[in-house]
């Protein structure tokens, strides 16, 4: 029985998080196919023996076999790269599915390897079965206000999950850690990465936060965003901000941090809705996230429609008290 | 330069979607539809790089070029390609009406499967003239975030993604990307294909004139070819709704409730 490919994400060097949850969606279809889960990722020729061994971590979720996929011409940002030596690697043995992570990076991967494959993909995915053999998956559409029930017809089937859903599951084995070496030749020219510009404090993307504290058109200005800062900060590394469209628009906030049917779609465990209205666009965004809390000083504020607990109230006041409550609680 | 956007109809983000009685669609009457909003933000960046490169008339901010683009002398020319319904046509005109200089429409019914609409848009884009095909990064319908990069693989072009700028100069792109904790910086080589996203682009409104343009421009209209589709729709479904939500409380005396709830009963601290 052909395997089921998890494809993993590293950046510089370290494994991510994502990268469990896609191995033990994996493991799920595998344990139901009857095959097993190879975890892979692709590398320069330097690294690759790292990488190699950096994945057999995910042993611990499923994974019988990881891979670094050394491809020639290899560097950070080239996805081109890593697009033509995955194509390769999955065409030369054969997997019956290929799970991605619907990250940013596995967002810009995915469909240039399905395309190379001739392949259909369903992103960002919320749910999976094996059906008569099918992948049969569930997926947010029309921003969140409907869900479709897909099936995959042939093979491989294609998918990426969103981040946060899937639950990281212990499935320990042992692990054969192995590099291989795919041709990245069928590739198009003409992709040159020419640098990276960090942005300040955003070393968490909000689609990957585990919390995240949004705020609003009442938080009246930019210069008083210190106060959200400070109540991510409480809550620890897994958090990050977001922003609603009007801060975005208004030039309050970048738009990384937008959240909604413009922005990103994010499902963290714990949503905090600080001075947003709750706008359809909005809810788009973040309505399948775990528990939602809202602090609005309009008591009659949509936003409070769909949250599971509300503090009517002035966010100044609200925050920092909040921060305060959440940094005894952790006892620092 | 000739730069191609591919665009989709979408409904309004508004829109309140509504499951048809077959159960595997959406009900299509009293929806309201629009350009998908990132497909406007492509749109935009066609209309200023062809604008700045001598297409129309001289890139002044935000002025409509659709005054200028029946003078645009062969200099430069913004094609809108889609693929959808007869009813798309109203979508492609009001991108003529913005400045673009011809529209193509491939009359068909796109589904959840990007591979397959990027293969019916790819059978228009080969061969074409466009030293650029523009998309917007995705379609807030099926979101499914992939039609630009498979149309990409299709021509054997070089490809960036999620690109909040563009920059052209001398056969070669600089885009910007928007990607996790910053801006990467990737060059392409022309022709190209890129994705856009929210970024250095804000849409523009037609102007009186441009809707009175728009009528005479060309809008060409073809039957898309068939291509077989392998995602099959078996049902939608209403989102299960969330559970009575419940108001803890006001101001800052209600914060250790708050947080007692958090810890106690959702088990999320
Ligand atoms: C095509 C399209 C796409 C869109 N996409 C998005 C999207 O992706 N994401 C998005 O967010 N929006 C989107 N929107 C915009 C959306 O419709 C709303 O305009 C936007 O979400 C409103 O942002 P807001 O809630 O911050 O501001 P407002 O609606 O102005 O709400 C501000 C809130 O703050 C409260 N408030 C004020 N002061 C205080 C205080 N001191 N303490 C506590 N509360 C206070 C007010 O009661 C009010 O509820 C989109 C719109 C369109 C047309
Ligand atoms: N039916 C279509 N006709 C024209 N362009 C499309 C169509 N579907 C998708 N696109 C383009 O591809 C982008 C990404 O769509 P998607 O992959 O469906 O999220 C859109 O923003 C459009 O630019």
């Amino acid at each position: 029985m052909a395997d089921v490919l998890a494809v993993a994400e590293v950046t510089d060097g370290a494994l991510k998080s994502v990268s469990r949850e896609v191995v033990s969606a994996a493991r799920g279809i595998a344990d139901v196919l009857g095959c097993a889960v190879e975890a892979a990722v692709c590398a320069g020729s330097e690294e690759v023996g790292g990488v190699a061994e950096g994945l057999a971590a995910l042993a611990a979720q499923g994974a019988d076999r990881v891979a670094g996929i050394e491809a020639a011409g290899w560097e950070p940002g080239r996805v081109d790269v890593s697009a033509a030596a995955l194509a390769g690697h999955i065409r030369g043995r054969g997997h019956a599915v290929v799970v991605f992570a619907a990250t940013g990076p596995g967002r810009d991967l995915a469909p240039r390897v399905a395309a190379k494959l001739g392949r259909p993909l369903l992103t960002d995915v919320t749910g999976v079965e094996v059906d008569g053999g099918e992948i049969v998956a569930t997926r947010p559409v029309f921003a969140g206000k409907a869900l479709a029930r897909v099936r995959v017809k042939g093979t491989p089937a294609l998918l990426s999950i969103r981040p946060n859903v899937f639950a990281v599951e212990d499935s320990p084995r042992e692990v054969v850690s192995d590099v291989v070496s795919a041709d990245a030749a069928e590739r198009p020219d003409g992709y040159r990465v020419r640098g990276f510009e960090a942005s300040e404090g955003a070393a968490l993307d909000v689609s990957e936060a585990e919390i995240v504290v949004s705020g609003g058109r009442g938080m009246q200005d930019p210069s008083n965003w210190h106060v959200l800062a400070d109540l991510r900060d409480a809550l620890g590394e897994t958090a990050a901000l977001g922003a609603s469209r009007a801060v975005v628009d208004a030039g309050w906030r970048p738009h990384a941090e937008q959240v909604g049917q413009t922005g990103k779609t994010v499902t963290p465990k714990l949503y905090f809705a600080m001075a947003i209205s709750g706008a359809i666009q909005h809810l788009a965004g973040m309505r399948t996230s775990g528990v939602i809390v809202a602090v609005n000083r309009d008591a009659d504020a949509p936003i409070f429609g769909v949250a599971d607990y509300g503090i009517v109230g002035d966010v100044f006041q609200v925050a920092p008290r909040l921060a305060e409550a959440i940094r005894e609680l952790r006892g620092d | 330069m000739n730069i191609t956007v591919c665009v989709k109809r979408v409904p309004d983000t508004e829109a309140r979607i509504r499951i048809s009685s077959g159960g595997a669609d959406i009900e299509r009457d009293g929806v309201k539809y629009v350009l998908s909003p990132y497909d406007e933000f492509a749109v935009e960046a066609a209309l200023q790089l062809v604008e700045g490169a001598g297409g129309g008339q001289a890139a002044a901010g935000p002025a409509p070029l659709a005054g200028g683009a029946g003078t645009a002398a062969g200099d430069g020319r913004v094609t809108l390609v889609s693929f959808g319904p007869e009813a798309t046509k109203e979508s492609l005109r009001a991108g003529l009406a913005l400045g673009a200089h011809r529209a193509v429409l491939l009359r068909g019914e796109p589904g959840m499967d990007g591979w397959a609409t990027a293969r019916v848009l790819a059978s228009e884009l080969e061969g074409g003239d466009a030293d650029l095909v523009l998309f917007g990064i995705k379609a807030v319908d099926d979101d499914q975030q992939q039609v630009g990069p498979m149309v990409a693989e299709l021509l054997g072009r070089p490809c960036a993604t999620s690109v909040a700028a563009i920059d052209v100069d001398g056969g070669v792109a600089t885009c910007r990307r928007a990607v996790e904790g910053g801006q990467e910086v990737v060059e392409l080589d022309l022709p190209a294909v890129v994705t856009v996203t929210k970024g250095r682009y804000e849409p523009r409104y037609a102007s009186l004139r441009g809707i009175m343009m728009a009528k005479r421009k060309p809008l060409v209209e073809k039957e898309a070819p068939a291509v077989e589709a392998g995602l099959v729709v078996e049902r939608l479904d209403l989102p299960p709704a969330r559970p009575e939500g419940r108001i803890v409380g006001e101001g800052a005396e209600a914060v250790p409730e708050l947080v007692r709830l958090l810890r106690e009963e959702a088990k999320v601290l």
